[in-house]
């Protein structure tokens, strides 16, 4: 159980993977996986990514995916999440083969939360057929009947416009995202260190989305926009053997700043912090690792695990001092690769919602 | 007329042989009833089934008239037994799929001596007539033993011999089934040997002999 | 002895129906694993309307629109000259309930993607074709198998890779047979029709195998001889508690005379008999797994050769066989003494006169299951008049057996008193007199007589009626003398072209099949040419006047007698086919014998055919060849065409192969039959034993009397074979009467053919001869005690106080 929950999306740039054993299918792709970049290109500082190329697939890395969440309102005000990910695994580097031979593996997840609803699905596919794949310009990634899609009209600059739409047992939805800032490149212009040992992924955002669509909850369907945030990342390297999970955030000020960060538990108790502040004016800056304050304030039991899911969140420097709450703190994804994500709100200093992603518990 | 002379005959009994015969001499006369008594396992059954040839001696010799049944290979013994013998036993040894009727005549058609007037009288002294189409086991033991003398007279035999056949019988009804017999075998004038450990009803024959230790006295 | 008795009844009881029980099992765990590795009616799958091949594109368009569709390519590889299926399967898409195998689940997944593959194989198939684990054996078509690798999860004659490789082995690029649909639904999806149009059709899971529904009916034949073998072993039982209460019956007075009450006797009596039935039950069973193992080769053999089922020749038990087999031993023999027990509950401390003669107690006896017997036949002809299936057809065979047992007491007892009062002597009276006394006794043991002989009449009938018809249909059947099927369509011309520079080929025969659904089940469609060689042979049962004339003109069919039965046309009707230029109406005009093809069959003239069905392969023909020449012919064609042992056949070859296939059908049942006679056989044996010793004081008097032991014996021994021989009598009447119920209900419910009912002297009186052989046997043990039996016994018959 506890090499199962260790893994998550995250879990791709890190390594956790190694120790990930045998979830059925998925974990497949991660059997090859060794300690260094076997074969796929490493990912190595300096690189300037190029849009919109960037936004389409990397073969030659390991590991890759599209990451959406949204913070959603209908008209009474009730709150929303919304979650759209897919993931990319190359089984083995080298060039594409074509068809059944092809090596890319691909998985997604989506869910809808509500204050007492969580659902969510999952899909598996084969590269090469047809079935599933992402397409860089204009920008399409798809899974079975599940997309995220561009148009002729979509800017490479800011990735907008988009339309996503997800469909699983008791729940569907249809959202339209638009933003008119450009991109955001995280860590250090876009090379995202994730351990003191140089392990690294390449990350870049599009936080500026607003959304708004449809989304249908056991029949029933509900209008509703808000806040959407895009994650792009991918990487070779695993994360450090000893990196046991993660608890990561995306957070909306009602300031119109945005901020990333996270931290990766380390078995012997330490941690790894690492993030970004994106202001108002739209520029990104790394937050060095003692900046970032982090400290569970409650906790729920989900079976046999117990997930913190309040926190207090301090970043020193940009004088943030919050309490954050989950809009359901049953959010949890029961996947082949189970963790906890879902929307949050918060108070303090500054007020807003954002995403937390809780792996490794 | 029947001789038995030095007759000797022992059984095994575990390791041991067990003499029960020693030498008995004997002889019946037609016409002749002769009680043989003796004390339980005094060997009396023993020489009654030798006499009737059911059994072989070890020695000595059974002679009836010209021929020596000792002596006899299996099947003229059988014939011996189906012609010339009469046989009655303590259980009455009827044949329990046939009728009273059959049963009377059973050995008689068997030896191809059958006699229907004789049969008719013999009905008629036994009084089966109303029991004739009665299976055995429909009957009470005195009818049964009737039946039993009956189908042993039938064939008018040189010899009756009898093996307790009042001894699953009350007094009064023994003594009226071996009324019954003497009385035929006179009218028959064959020769009856009866064994039984009963005083009152050896008085009421002829004779009397007594074996003990595997002797005549 | 009783012991003894009672132990042989229960083994042989527990053995038989075990044994079939085993097999059955063994056959559906084939099925389930063949369901689950096919992925076939397991799940709901996609197929196309013409039941072929379709674009992989489809599978695209459906995944995209939503349906969790995994694709699936299937064809047969030759492997040593040998036919194999190769399944592709897609691991990641595949349902759960298909994904049987470890290395499709959460096993080694990317060893069986990635190259060079897995090609998974039952551990039985890998052994039977001689092949190592890793081995990458080479296909005629010069491609290599990925590396093999065994798991017990696959069934026998599969080989499963992944869909990639399977395209690539079967050359159908991009090309699949069919899309397993998983049970899980996801949320709501768009109707098939807007998809893929009318290309692909849904055929929905069915609750039972395609394999389980074709060898139900073989299946329930066997079980029904389990059952018959275990109502024997019964009645084994029933008489051998019998007997053994009454010889205690004394002991139980006294002991209930001692103050025991009648619930604790009985309370010892059932844990006395149970323990028995334990250990009895358990030597059933290995007795059984014995039989199951010894009849199982003949059982794959029947499946594989009728309905292309592949059973492993290795048998597999379950735990839950041995505690089944374990109860029903325990359960019989309760069952069995239930009637002792309730007797023994009931009985009174002091025993009565008797009050009725023995003849009278029989006389109501008699009657009694004279009256049952009639109510059964009854019941029987109520299933023969109303029933309609396979079972209602067992239903009457069982009220026809069931009626006859009980029925037999009574015909051997009027039969006995008619012997008796035509009796002259008076040994022959007596001899006729006890024989009726001894009915009682041995009834149990001629029941079972009965219907082991019944039965086998019957079966033996039927076999015999069979392999006769057969031989005439086959003849009809394979008329030509050559029967070739050529590689390809190109090739079918070279070698019709070759074929005309050869003087002794008369006539070339031109054939084709498609296949289509009929009602939802799948119908062979066969197309042959005009020519006197069908008009002279074809088994017809029933035809129309022009009847030739008719399907030469391409409007009309023949039916095949299963397909006449099941769709229920007449002689006139219209059938419409369902093909690839759409509906395709087509007349009955005659219909004829297919014997032991599960599948429904429709001729129709080979022109007519190929019009309707423009895709079908043209590459089979028949040759009318001079006999003689027939040999070098063949010898020519192979090394001109390199053709193969299946592509070409000469019509001697292929009758030896179906009746080779059809001897093994019913060897199975033949074998059970004669188990069933042993059983018969050894049910008289401990009876004759057992009556032995009881029956001394009733057989010494007459031995006192004047008869020899010799002749005694001799008297005893006739006794016997006479109420043997007058049970055989009325066995043959009752044989012939399971045959016909075999043939005209049985067979025809379940294979869906009727075979012409023939009688056949001969067998019934070899049969006659073997019932009183067997009598004679089991009759000798006790005959020859009596005449080896010393006076002294005899005689202490007299001297006994008893």
């Amino acid at each position: 159980m506890s090499v199962r929950s260790r893994i998550s999306r995250r879990a791709f740039a890190g390594g956790l993977l190694t120790v990930a054993v045998a979830p059925p299918v998925w974990a497949q792709g991660f059997a090859g996986l060794g300690s260094d970049a076997g074969g796929f290109a490493p990912v190595v500082p300096g690189r300037k990514l190029a849009f919109p190329d960037d936004h389409g697939p990397h073969p030659d890395f390991r590991i890759e995916w599209w990451y959406l969440t949204a913070n959603l309102k209908d008209a009474a005000g009730n709150a929303y999440g919304a979650q759209w990910t897919l993931f990319r695994q190359a089984m083995t580097p080298g060039p594409q083969r074509d068809g059944w031979a092809n090596q890319q593996i691909w998985m997604a997840h989506a869910a809808v939360t509500s204050a007492d609803i969580h659902r969510f699905a999952e899909k598996f596919s084969r590269g090469g057929v047809g079935v599933a794949g992402v397409e860089a310009s204009p920008f399409k990634a798809v899974i079975d009947d599940w997309a995220m899609q561009g148009s002729s009209a979509t800017e490479p600059a800011t990735l907008s416009p988009l339309e996503v739409t997800a469909r699983g047992t008791n729940f569907s939805y249809a959202l339209r995202l638009s933003a008119d800032r450009p991109l955001v490149l995280q860590g250090d212009n876009g090379y995202s260190r994730k351990s003191e040992r140089g392990q690294a992924s390449y990350y870049y955002s599009q936080p500026y989305f607003t959304a708004s669509g449809t989304l249908t909850l056991d029949g029933r369907a509900i209008a509703v926009e808000g806040a959407a945030w895009m994650d792009r990342e991918w990487s070779s390297q695993p994360l450090a053997s000893d990196q046991t999970g993660w608890d990561w955030f995306s957070l909306h000020l009602s300031t119109g700043d945005k901020v990333m960060l996270f931290r990766l538990r380390q078995r012997d108790g330490s941690n790894y912090f690492a993030g970004n502040w994106i202001g108002t004016d739209g520029r990104s800056a790394p937050l060095s690792p003692d900046q970032i304050r982090l400290e569970p304030l409650g906790f729920t039991t989900i079976g046999p695990r117990r997930l913190p899911t309040r926190w207090r969140v301090e970043v020193t420097g940009h004088d943030l001092a919050i309490e954050t709450t989950p809009l359901n703190p049953a959010s949890w994804m029961g996947t082949s690769f189970p963790y906890w994500e879902g929307p949050i709100a918060f108070k303090g200093n500054r007020v807003g919602v954002g995403y937390l992603e809780m792996t490794g518990y | 007329m029947l001789i038995v002379s030095n007759l000797t005959k022992s059984y095994s009994s575990g390791q041991d042989r067990v003499a029960v015969l020693r030498g008995v001499d004997l002889a019946v006369q037609p016409g002749e009833s002769v009680a043989l008594t003796g004390e339980s396992g005094s060997g009396k059954s023993t020489l009654l089934h030798l006499i009737a040839g059911l059994d072989q001696p070890d020695g000595g010799a059974i002679t009836f008239g010209e021929e020596t049944i000792s002596t006899m290979p299996d099947a003229e013994r059988a014939a011996f037994r189906r012609e010339r013998l009469g046989l009655v036993f303590q259980q009455f040894n009827l044949i329990p799929s046939l009728t009273v009727a059959d049963n009377l005549v059973f050995q008689a058609r068997l030896a191809g001596r059958h006699d229907a007037a004789w049969r008719t009288e013999l009905i008629e002294r036994l009084g089966l007539g109303a029991l004739l189409k009665r299976y055995p086991e429909q009957l009470s033991g005195g009818q049964q033993q009737r039946v039993a003398i009956g189908r042993a007279l039938a064939i008018k035999p040189l010899l009756l011999l009898a093996d307790e056949p009042t001894g699953n019988l009350d007094e009064a009804t023994a003594d009226d089934v071996l009324a019954l017999a003497t009385d035929l075998v006179r009218r028959t004038g064959c020769g009856f040997l009866m064994v039984t450990h009963s005083e009152r009803l050896a008085g009421m024959l002829d004779r009397r002999v007594h074996l003990h230790a595997g002797l005549i006295h | 002895m009783q012991l003894a008795t009672l132990a042989i009844g229960l083994i042989s009881a527990t053995a038989l129906w075990s044994g079939v029980q085993a097999l059955n099992a063994q056959a559906r765990t084939s099925y389930d694993r063949a369901a689950a590795a096919l992925g076939g009616n397991r799940t709901a799958t996609l197929v196309a309307r013409d039941g072929g091949s379709y674009a992989q594109q489809l599978y695209v368009d459906l995944r995209r629109a939503g349906w969790p569709v995994s694709p699936a390519v299937e064809g047969a590889i030759r492997l040593s000259g040998r036919s194999l299926r190769l399944l592709g399967v897609e691991p990641l898409s595949l349902p759960v309930e298909a994904r049987t195998a470890p290395a499709l689940g959460t096993g080694d997944l990317q060893g069986f993607i990635l190259p060079p593959g897995q090609t998974l194989i039952a551990p039985e198939t890998l052994r039977e074709f001689g092949l190592t684990e890793g081995a990458t054996p080479e296909l005629p078509n010069g491609q290599h198998l990925p590396p093999l690798k065994p798991q017990a999860e696959i069934a026998p004659g599969v080989l499963v890779v992944d869909i990639g490789l399977a395209q690539k082995l079967l050359d159908m690029p991009d090309r699949l047979s069919r899309l397993l649909l998983g049970s899980k639904q996801d949320g709501s999806r768009p109707p098939l029709r807007d998809i893929v149009g009318d290309r692909l059709q849904l055929d929905q899971p069915d609750a039972a195998t395609e394999l389980e529904r074709l060898t139900d009916s073989f299946h329930l034949n066997l079980t029904a001889f389990g059952l018959l073998s275990f109502l024997v072993g019964l009645f084994i039982v029933n008489s051998a508690i019998g007997l053994a209460f009454e010889q205690r019956r004394p002991m139980l007075r006294t002991l209930r005379a001692c103050g025991a009450s009648a619930r604790q006797l009985n309370a010892v009596m059932v844990i006395e008999l149970c323990l028995i039935a334990l250990l009895a039950g358990l030597i059933g069973l290995v007795c059984g797994y014995l039989i199951a193992a010894t009849l199982l080769p003949d059982v794959a053999a029947t499946l594989r050769g009728l309905y292309g089922a592949q059973i492993p020749g290795e048998l597999s038990l379950r735990p839950e066989w041995w505690l089944a087999g374990i109860a029903i031993s325990i359960l019989g023999t309760l069952a069995a003494a239930s009637a002792a027990l309730i007797k023994a509950a009931r009985l009174p401390v002091l025993a009565a006169a008797q009050p009725y003669a023995w003849q009278q107690a029989q006389y109501r006896w008699l009657i009694v299951q004279g009256a049952a017997a009639l109510a059964v036949f009854a019941a029987g002809f109520g299933f023969l008049w109303f029933g309609d299936s396979l079972l209602s057809g067992f239903a009457v065979l069982a009220a026809i057996l069931l009626g006859a047992a009980l029925g037999l007491p009574a015909i051997l007892g009027l039969v006995l008193a008619l012997g008796e009062k035509l009796a002259r002597g008076p040994l022959t009276t007596w001899f006729w007199a006890d024989s009726r006394l001894q009915l009682s006794g041995l009834s149990l043991a001629l029941m079972a007589l009965l219907l082991a002989l019944g039965v086998n009449v019957g079966v033996g009938t039927m076999v015999e009626s069979f392999s006769r018809t057969f031989q005439r249909w086959l003849d009809g059947r394979l008329a030509a003398e050559v029967y070739l099927n050529a590689a390809t369509d190109q090739q079918a011309t070279e070698i019709k072209a070759w074929l005309k520079d050869r003087p002794e080929v008369r006539s070339l025969l031109p054939g084709a099949r498609a296949e289509v659904k009929l009602q939802g089940q799948p119908v062979e469609l066969i197309g042959f040419a005009d020519d006197a060689t069908y008009r002279d042979h074809w088994p017809l049962l029933e035809h129309t006047k022009d009847v030739w004339d008719r399907v030469a003109r391409g409007d009309a069919a023949l039916v095949s007698e299963q397909l006449w039965r099941r769709l229920g046309v007449k002689l006139g009707d219209r059938i419409v086919v369902p093909s690839d230029r759409g509906p395709w109406p087509v007349e009955v005009v005659g219909i004829y014998a297919d014997y032991g093809n599960p599948r429904g069959q429709l001729g129709v003239a080979f022109g007519a055919l190929v019009t309707h069905f423009p895709d079908v392969a043209k590459t089979r023909f028949g040759l009318r060849v001079d006999p003689a020449r027939v040999p070098a012919l063949i010898a020519d064609l192979r090394s001109n065409f390199a053709l193969g042992e299946r592509s070409l056949a000469d019509q001697s070859t292929l009758k030896a192969i179906s009746k080779q296939i059809f001897s093994r059908t019913f060897a199975v049942t033949t074998a059970l039959n004669a188990f069933t006679l042993g059983i018969a056989g050894v049910a008289l044996l401990t009876s004759l034993l057992t009556l032995g010793a009881s029956r001394l004081p009733q057989v010494a008097p007459l031995w006192a009397i004047g008869i020899t032991r010799r002749r005694l014996a001799l008297v005893e021994l006739t006794k016997t074979l006479a109420m043997a021989a007058i049970t055989a009598l009325v066995a043959l009447p009752l044989g012939l009467l399971v045959a016909w119920c075999l043939i005209a209900v049985v067979n025809v419910k379940a294979f869906g053919w009727r075979l012409p009912f023939e009688v056949f002297p001969f067998e019934l009186a070899k049969l006659v001869g073997i019932a009183l052989l067997a009598t004679l046997l089991a009759a000798a043990l006790p005959i020859l005690k009596l005449m080896r039996m010393q006076p002294a016994r005899l005689v202490k018959v007299f001297a006994d106080e008893r």
